[in-house]
């Protein structure tokens, strides 16, 4: 599904990823856990095509597609999701007129025509019931004076609309209580399918607890460091990131 | 006397005054008029408008339009759902035509004034507008014939709007319409007034000197909207100026969109105290359009409040002028006021002077402002790319957005429908873009 190989990038000439190899294959839900300052928002943000990040090297593939020469909509409209770190407020523009327009443009990509308002209402509702919304959150602002978590399962309501190829979560869980974190991990598990994947950026162990992992990656200083299955995030609990920090410094990752 | 003061007192020698309150604000405001120099550069409230267009005209605007016909403007002069008392002017004359017929019951022409609205007429014409600092408002003293009265009683809490329409359509030569509104609410009576300026889509030439003034009485409330939506040949200059007695409360929403310029001054007294100022406005120039909003809040007294609004946009080679004055006189503490003033520039060719002008005399007195001059906001752009949506529609939406916040909070829903679309086919140049707003 996705293959990111040897992938290096920079933000104001520093090298944040400096060799990041990945394969996802359909249906997986790859982990990925780290420090602070690993680079793992970077990851979501050069892959979904955010201004400011240079590649400098090596390659992302969606379904054999080269994803880097690529604009941030069409990245979008082949079919991969960034899930927000911090969801952007938008007062003015509607949620429900954002809501319809992005999905109007990934389906032209498909070949398929737009849903008429009436339809998409009837969507937009249900799946706002799915994440635990109420629906005059439709008609307000694009996240406009939601809290984090209404944030987040605003996200994962994009999320379930769009029904991207690969999706990645980015620190979704940060700043949720458990009832927030409960809701939006079901919302991912109602999405799991053979075959759409997943990349669960987060530096907490407790998320997966909810949303199980087939594979659990640390990155460190720009680089996956190891890899293991779900074991892995509770062994990361326990020792903390140190221990693998000074492996990958001393070149043994 | 100037060849520009001459041409445009020249409109007095076409008709009578209606009444003799009228005959007798004529006399002083040409007097007054004439006593002002012409706003040039070096005139501080005029120092980024320029009235060239106005002034270079070689016909000149001294005359009053010959055609008045009402055929095929029924489209425009109607508010779609709007339930209002409406008053049509075309080419400043009255249009009985295109008027509403029945239920005129809070608003009458002066000509039409009854003995009671004379008087009222008389006791408050002139009185909230100070001639001697807006030449344009002298002017309007000076050439008005006839005029609006919109009177609510003590109490009366209005369930249908006045709605008061100029249309203009152009003439075989440039001509002024003077048009002159005045509003008297009494103590606790509440009102939504809608001031809707338009034109045919024909290139204009007129120039309308409008001037509204408010007397809102003790805890009186005035909602009102003011719109100008004409073609953009036309020139427009003048005005509101509003009188605040106790507890009053003025609500207002103000639209810049049409004509060639557009020079607005916007004068609210605060005289007694406990009232309040809800001011909010829309500028959006395009192509050379020149747009100038004035706004002066005079804290006389105690215990007001204000807060202002202005967002703009300007787009190709546009201009617009934004000028914020907060007067907090000695005597005025416990103030409480804010003014922001945002602008979005779509072009490098676009133009925005913007000035919040505070002077504050009395310590006690809480005041904010802000002005920006901004681009539109990369993270949120990325945030709809990602998404999907293209980079061009993006830019429709969020310019859009950033007007559509002040448009979401107007009480009228048949003016926020009205004015949606026109606004989205200022950002949606192309249809593709513009489908998924307005």
């Amino acid at each position: 599904m996705l293959t990111i190989k040897d992938l290096k990038a920079s933000v104001e000439d520093k090298e944040i990823l400096k060799g990041l190899n990945l394969d996802i294959k359909p249906g997986e839900i790859h982990a990925i856990m780290g420090p602070n300052g690993a680079g793992k928002s970077t990851l979501g943000n050069v892959l979904s095509g955010r201004e400011g990040y240079e590649v400098t090297n090596g390659s992302a593939e969606l379904e054999g597609t080269d994803l880097l020469d690529m604009d941030a909509e069409e990245r979008a409209r082949l079919g991969l999701f960034l899930a927000f770190q911090y969801p952007v407020e938008i007062p003015g523009v509607s949620n429900l007129e954002f809501l319809k327009a992005s999905v109007d443009s990934v389906r032209a990509a498909q070949g398929k025509d737009p849903l008429d308002s009436v339809s998409f209402l009837k969507l937009a509702r249900e799946k706002c019931k799915l994440v635990n919304l109420d629906q005059s959150f439709l008609k307000r602002g694009v996240n406009e004076g939601f809290s984090g978590g209404e944030k987040k399962r605003n996200e994962i309501m994009q999320m379930m609309l769009l029904e991207p190829k690969i999706c990645i979560l980015d620190e979704t869980d940060s700043g949720l209580d458990i009832d927030a974190l409960q809701v939006v991990a079901e919302g991912v598990n109602s999405l799991r399918d053979p075959n759409r994947s997943f990349i669960v950026v987060t530096h907490y162990q407790r998320l997966l607890d909810y949303i199980v992992p087939d594979y659990v990656h640390v990155l460190a200083n720009g680089k996956i460091v190891k890899s293991g299955g779900k074991e892995l995030a509770l062994e990361l609990e326990e020792k903390g990131y140190g221990w693998l920090e000074d492996a990958a410094e001393n070149g043994a990752g | 006397m100037t060849d520009f003061h001459k041409g445009l007192l020249a409109v007095n020698e076409e008709l009578s005054p209606a009444l003799t309150a009228i005959s007798a604000l004529n006399t002083c405001g040409a007097e007054s008029f004439l006593q002002q120099e012409i706003p040039g550069r070096k005139t501080e409230a005029w120092k980024y408008t320029s009235l060239f267009n106005l002034t270079s005209n070689e016909e000149g605007y001294g005359r009053l339009a010959e055609k008045h016909s009402a055929a095929g403007l029924d489209g425009i002069s109607t508010i779609p759902a709007l339930d209002a008392q409406r008053l049509v002017f075309v080419n400043g004359q009255y249009s009985e035509e295109l008027s509403s017929n029945s239920d005129l019951k809070n608003v009458v022409r002066f000509s039409q004034a009854n003995e009671t609205q004379q008087q009222i007429i008389a006791d408050n014409l002139g009185t909230a507008l100070e001639q001697e600092k807006h030449i344009f408002g002298a002017l309007n003293n000076a050439i008005s014939k006839d005029g609006v009265l919109v009177h609510i009683e003590k109490n009366e809490q209005l369930k249908t709007n006045i709605q008061i329409t100029h249309i203009t359509t152009p003439d075989a030569k440039p001509f002024t319409v003077a048009s002159r509104l005045l509003i008297v609410l009494e103590t606790g009576a509440n009102a939504t007034v809608v001031e809707h300026f338009a034109s045919n889509d024909a290139e204009q030439n007129c120039f309308v000197n409008a001037i509204t003034e408010a007397k809102v009485g003790a805890n009186a409330r005035l909602n009102h909207y003011r719109l100008q939506l004409m073609q953009e040949g036309s020139i427009q200059i003048g005005g509101v100026h509003v009188d605040l007695d106790r507890d009053a409360n003025y609500d207002s929403f103000q639209l810049g969109l049409g004509a060639k310029i557009v020079r607005n001054d916007i004068n609210v007294n605060h005289n007694i105290g406990g009232s309040h100022c809800e001011l909010k406005g829309v500028y959006l120039p395009q192509n050379k359009q020149l747009i100038d909003f004035h706004s002066n809040m005079e804290h006389k007294v105690a215990n007001c409040t204000t807060n202002e609004v202005f967002r703009g946009i300007m787009a190709d080679k546009s201009k617009a002028v934004f000028n914020g004055r907060i007067h907090i006189h000695a005597d005025a503490q416990k103030t409480l006021a804010e003014l922001s003033n945002k602008n979005l520039l779509l072009s490098d060719d676009a133009t925005i002077n913007t000035k919040p002008e505070l002077e504050i005399y009395a310590d006690d007195v809480r005041c904010a402002h802000g002005a920006t001059i901004a681009q539109l906001d990369e993270q949120a752009r990325f945030y709809l790319q990602s998404r999907g949506i293209s980079a061009a529609e993006a830019d429709v939406m969020l310019s859009f957005g950033f007007i559509n916040e002040l448009l979401e909070n107007l009480e009228l829903d048949p003016i926020r429908n009205l004015i949606r679309p026109i606004l989205a086919q200022r950002f949606g140049r192309d249809e593709e873009l513009m489908k998924h707003i307005g």
